[in-house]
């Protein structure tokens, strides 16, 4: 189950990003999970749930999105239909994941007092 | 609250990030990959389902190669140094790196090894350093180790679908190792067809070599992928730059 080293990942990245946000309370954050990234969206979101109680993210809800993977041609840039060989029927070129391969923090909204 | 200026209030702020994050991971990889084409190691990320035959395909490279080239070897377990022992038996320096709980090698535990006084200059010092990654088809996958090539031992017992189940780890293969080969006379239902078929559904420039360490069969043009890799990854060595880190 690396889904816990990932959470580990994303609590040192919602760290450094609100770093410069003394005393901020984080109220939301967004994943981006790709759907060939290798992640499994329910228990990530089960050991997000148990990592996050009494730290700073314990009023922090987790927003995942699920992104497709899309395959494409390295030479002439068409998609690939899903499910089908990876080769490309247009130009014969050989295809690369163009998205839904890796996993992102996107946003994270936090509450900030004025001083 | 403030009156005058505010302060004391709260403010809701959105702060976009589009940060992997796996970029940790990937940057000790970049570290890891730096060290390996410097040295001229080709480093192999041999991944695969528990029992798919991994320790045995290294023991059979070493009787095939361990006399040519210099091979080191480190391999990962939740428990015990067993993978690792009889690699050492086969006459490959290794070490066993035990995760416990982890169900996968990442880039800071290959870092640990390299950077370690026991087995850092022979992997420095190797031709080929294979990186035996924990027996499992699903987390290893995503995670790079600065390897030269990675490589996915899958037997022919475990089914022809395995491809399409599992197209995280088959996508980041650069080769498909078939293994146990000798056994596909006892499987009737076995298709190679079908194995071919669904790999090309999920690599992009799908290549597998098929053999068996007890007949042998395969074993030829398993070196010989390996000394052509060797080949490429020393044609793009950098000549002469190194790059500077802290020793940790």
């Amino acid at each position: 189950m690396h889904e816990l080293s990932l959470i580990q990942a994303l609590f040192d990245e919602v760290e450094r990003v609100v770093a410069p946000h003394e005393g901020a309370t984080i109220r939301a954050i967004h994943v981006r999970v790709g759907e060939l990234a290798g992640v499994e969206t329910e228990l990530f979101r089960s050991a997000y749930d148990v990592c996050r109680v009494a730290g700073p993210l314990a009023a922090a809800e987790l927003s995942l999105t699920v992104e497709p993977a899309v395959w494409r041609c390295s030479s002439c840039e068409s998609e690939i239909a899903r499910g089908s060989v990876l080769a490309c029927d247009r130009c014969g070129g050989t295809p690369h994941l163009a998205q839904g391969g890796d996993i992102f923090l996107d946003r994270v909204e936090a509450e900030v007092q004025h001083v | 609250m403030c009156d005058v200026c505010g302060c004391g209030d709260t403010e809701h702020v959105s702060l976009e990030v589009h940060q992997s994050l796996l970029s940790d991971n990937d940057a000790r990889a970049a570290h890891l990959r730096a060290h390996f084409r410097e040295d001229g190691v080709t480093a192999i990320n041999l991944m695969g389902s528990p029992g798919a035959g991994k320790t045995a395909l290294l023991e059979a490279t070493a009787r095939a190669l361990g006399a040519r080239r210099r091979l080191v070897a480190v391999s990962g377990d939740l428990a015990t140094t067993n993978d690792g022992e009889r690699l050492a038996r086969a006459g490959i320096p290794a070490e066993t790196i035990t995760t416990g709980s982890a169900c996968h090698l990442e880039a800071k535990m290959i870092e640990h090894v390299l950077h370690g006084e026991s087995l850092g200059p022979s992997i420095a010092a190797s031709d080929f350093f294979f990186i035996e990654n924990v027996g499992n088809l699903v987390c290893p996958a995503i995670y790079d180790l600065g390897q030269t090539a990675n490589v996915v031992a899958l037997s022919i017992t475990e089914g022809v679908d395995k491809p399409l189940k599992y197209p995280v780890m088959f996508r980041h293969a650069d080769l498909v190792v078939v293994t146990k080969m000798d056994l596909l006379p006892h499987l009737p239902g076995v298709s190679l067809d079908a194995l071919r078929d669904a790999l090309s559904r999920v690599m992009p420039a799908p290549q597998a070599i098929y053999l068996s360490t007890v007949d042998e069969q395969g074993m030829a043009a398993w070196v010989s992928w390996l000394l052509s890799l060797r080949e490429k990854s020393l044609r793009s060595r950098p000549s002469e730059h190194r790059h500077v880190h802290p020793r940790p």
